[in-house]
């Protein structure tokens, strides 16, 4: 009975997003106070439909009603609570329901916290949110519905995917969609501000904390998915450019050039165009990547639903959305006039070569992950694209920006003098360069892409505590020390995500050129070296877990003699699903993380094993969670009370 | 229910309990040619996987691939020989790194062309923001009040 509430609730939910996109937008148009006061009660409404919706879907998962045959498909009485309840967005359609109660409820939140936007901006907002709302529930309802019964109920279920039962990626896609979706919020803003025909400074603060909500889950939500492959998949790898993965990334790298040309909008009210087509693409890329995810044009590891029934609709979906914001956007971009003036040397312009290499990246990402595709359709040449091109392409947009972050991050406004920037920041590069010299004089041999990454990670770091320390102004150190702890905090915000930046350039570096791999048939018993450690393995045992045969090894770490640490790496198979799945044994620590993986047992009686040494590796994630720290540092700022609000009400979502 | 399962499935498991990538027996005894082979392997993309390369892959195609590397490397090929050994029968499908000639140079000069290309934009854009002219002129009003003011 319940599920079929839920099922009911999304139906009413399509028709009050109905309403909430017409009403408003019409209302808005008339400049008439009463119709657009539908908007709010309208977003509040969707979004609790929405939100009961899924509830019920959550309660068919977790009391295993094997009459949706959603829950057939992805679950299995045996499976641990926690993956009973992430298995509810561990499936197309369940995922989708999520997308769209998390889009109902960005569109909930600018009802409640759009306090002080004006009324025709606040409805647009509202209304424009709705309109994506009606798109994603038509979808939902018409191609994908997650409340489909099955006429004869089985006794259990299939079972989810057992790579994905696991804690890292319950929660990778509730954060990744706050993100993807997240960045509807920019361009319903950007959609509004061209129907307003208006583009202010307060424009630029009002949208930017949005976009910062979002590009702050997306980081989470990366990190986590990069983690989970890193440990879960047994390659000791942490970023295989996967189309899907692509997906992602590029959103990422459209939202963090949003985040600073807004800047720009705010502040000097200059780019205004320019950062309104960066939040029509940053959304765009979102649903380019929903298209990758789901239409199973581009094969990818990790592709939900091979339907190109969903691919068509998806992409009727990108084609409406993409098509009107951008014709609105041929009309009126040419009306908004830029007001502040600046020279060629100055942090306006430093801005615009981050907006512009941030971009071109994204491109590259964006022409590499579908050239395949391209090429079997204009050239019928079938081919792959994979990661040598991607490192080949995309990492000199990185190391340039990385070489020019904390330059342009020091410059003044409208105009900079490039002697007087630099200055202070002369020790940082030549203690940055000796360090990298040290360091390439001891790996002798070896490639210059961990020196490289020494002196890009400590430049990057080195540079942002110096441009916090300047910002303390002259005189005494105690009187500096006790203004650094009154700054701004987007000020403290802009430092700490650059540092974190800065930390997760070196930790990839490091992890691609230091790392030891070593790979071996051992006895039971027998000792091997790993770099500075002994590895003795122990015994290999048959363990059964509550839905899995466990094939479990004891390993010991030794380093000089004494006991580091003792590892279970397994070999786990999910009989329901008949996967296997590797678990590694991972010894993390501040400086490498050892890392054992049992393989298959030999013909001659011992064990395939393989172990790496990965240096830096937690530097990597650690770099992430930094840089997305700082954002929230950011989004606390003073000037965004309003909005700061608006992200605590988003970060109790996940418990839901 | 599951540990009546579980003894017939012990058996399957030592079937589909597939072992990822590359296997110690197949390992060169010299580390520099091994090093090699791990370096072509590992952008060769296995032709029955999703977007594996046959370093990363269980498929058994994969290690018949990767022995067939290992294979051309102890005949003497060069690096470039044993990918075009694999390349003429499996197509270039199974290079994760596409060759820069035809249609694939539109690929690799997107990213420096647009490159190029906003930077001429950016350099014409800020050009115009930072006219000299529209930076000193002052309003009738502010001509007015420093008329006062001097």
């Amino acid at each position: 009975m319940i599920v079929e509430f839920g099922h009911f609730a999304l139906v009413l939910a399509l028709g009050v997003a109905l309403i909430q996109s017409v009403l408003p937008l019409w209302g808005a148009y008339r400049r008439n106070a009463a119709v657009m006061a539908v908007a709010e009660p309208a977003a509040l409404i969707q979004f609790a439909l929405v939100a009961f919706s899924f509830v019920a879907l959550t309660y068919a998962f977790v009391a295993s009603d094997f009459s949706l045959k959603l829950v057939v498909d992805n679950s299995h009485t045996l499976k641990p609570m926690l993956y009973k309840v992430s298995g509810v967005w561990g499936n197309h359609e369940g995922s989708l329901l999520l997308w769209t109660l998390i889009l109902a409820l960005f569109g909930a939140c600018a009802a409640v916290f759009g306090g002080n936007l004006p009324p025709t901006l606040k409805a647009r907002v509202i209304g424009v949110q709705g309109l994506i709302g009606v798109a994603f529930l038509l979808f939902m309802l018409l191609t994908s519905n997650p409340f489909l019964r099955l006429a004869v109920p089985p006794l259990d279920g299939h079972d989810l995917n057992p790579l994905l039962q696991d804690p890292g990626l319950a929660f990778h896609p509730p954060f990744l969609y706050l993100g993807y979706v997240g960045l509807s919020m920019s361009f319903s803003f950007a959609v509004a501000a061209l129907l307003e025909g208006r583009v202010d400074a307060a424009w630029g603060r009002w949208v930017r904390p949005w976009t910062l909500a979002a590009w702050i889950f997306l980081t989470i939500g990366i990190a986590l998915g990069s983690w989970w492959a890193y440990y879960e998949l047994g390659w000791g790898g942490f970023w295989f450019w996967d189309p899907v993965e692509n997906a992602s990334f590029m959103p990422w790298l459209l939202a963090g050039a949003l985040l600073h040309s807004a800047i720009v909008v705010e502040k000097r009210e200059s780019l205004k165009a320019w950062t309104i087509l960066l939040a029509i693409m940053a959304f765009g890329f979102s649903l380019i990547g929903t298209f990758i995810v789901r239409s199973g044009v581009i094969t990818s590891v990790h592709a939900f639903a091979n339907d190109p029934e969903r691919g068509v609709f998806i992409l009727m979906i990108l084609g409406v959305f993409m098509g009107g914001a951008l014709t609105l956007f041929a009309f009126r971009a040419g009306t908004m006039e830029a007001k502040g003036v600046f020279s060629m040397v100055s942090r306006e312009s430093a801005l615009v070569i981050n907006n512009l290499l941030l971009a071109v990246a994204c491109f590259v990402i964006f022409i590499g992950t579908i050239w395949p595709l391209a090429a079997e359709l204009f050239f019928d040449r079938k081919l792959s694209v994979g990661e040598p091109f991607f490192n080949a392409a995309f990492t000199p947009f990185i190391v340039a920006l990385a070489m020019l972050m904390p330059i342009g991050a020091m410059m003044p406004w409208k105009r900079a003098d490039v002697g007087r920037t630099l200055r202070p920041l002369w020790p940082v590069l030549a203690l940055s360069l000796a360090c990298g010299a040290l360091v390439f004089a001891i790996q002798t041999g070896r490639s210059a892409m961990g020196p490289i990454g020494v002196v890009l990670g400590l430049w990057v770091v080195l540079g942002s505590v110096t441009d916090l320390w300047a910002r303390t102004g002259r005189g005494a150190v105690s009187g500096r020390l006790a203004r650094l702890t009154r700054l701004p905090r987007a000020d403290w915000g802009k430092a700490v995500s650059h540092a974190g930046l800065g930390i997760t350039v070196f930790a990839v570096a490091a992890m691609l050129s230091w790392k030891i791999e070593d790979i071996r048939v051992v006895q039971v018993g027998e000792t091997f070296p790993l770099g500075q450690y002994e590895v003795t393995l122990k015994s290999v045992d048959r363990v059964e877990g509550p839905n899995y045969l466990s094939t479990m090894a004891q390993m010991e770490l030794r380093s000089g003699g004494s006991l580091v640490a003792v590892l279970t790496p397994e070999k786990r198979f999910y009989p329901v699903a008949g996967m296997p799945t590797t678990e590694a044994g991972i010894d993390s620590g501040l400086f490498r993380d050892v890392y054992l993986v049992i393989g298959d047992a030999q013909d001659n009686g011992g064990w395939a094993v393989r172990s790496y040494v990965e240096p830096f590796a937690m530097w990597l994630w650690g770099g992430a969670i930094i840089m997305a720290l700082g954002g929230m540092l950011s989004l606390s700022d003073r000037r965004y009370r309003v909005a700061a609000g608006a992200s605590k009400r988003l970060d109790a979502v996940p418990a839901e | 229910m599951l540990r009546g399962l579980g003894l017939s499935l012990l058996v399957a498991m030592a079937v589909t309990g597939a072992a990822h990538a590359v296997q110690p027996d197949e390992v060169l005894a010299d580390p520099a040619l091994e090093a090699r082979a791990r370096a072509i392997s590992h952008n060769l993309r296995c032709p029955v996987c999703q977007g594996e390369s046959i370093d990363d892959s269980s498929a058994p195609i994969s290690r018949d691939l990767r022995l067939v590397v290992r294979e051309r490397i102890m005949e003497g090929d060069t690096d470039a020989e044993v990918v075009d050994f694999i390349v003429a029968r499996y197509g270039e499908f199974v290079l994760f790194n596409p060759k820069a000639e035809g249609a694939n140079l539109i690929l690799w000069l997107a990213g420096p062309g647009l490159l190029l290309m906003g930077l001429a934009g950016a350099f014409v854009y800020i050009r115009r923001r930072a006219d000299p002219v529209a930076a000193v002129e002052l309003t009738e009003g502010e001509k007015a009040r420093l008329k006062d003011l001097i």
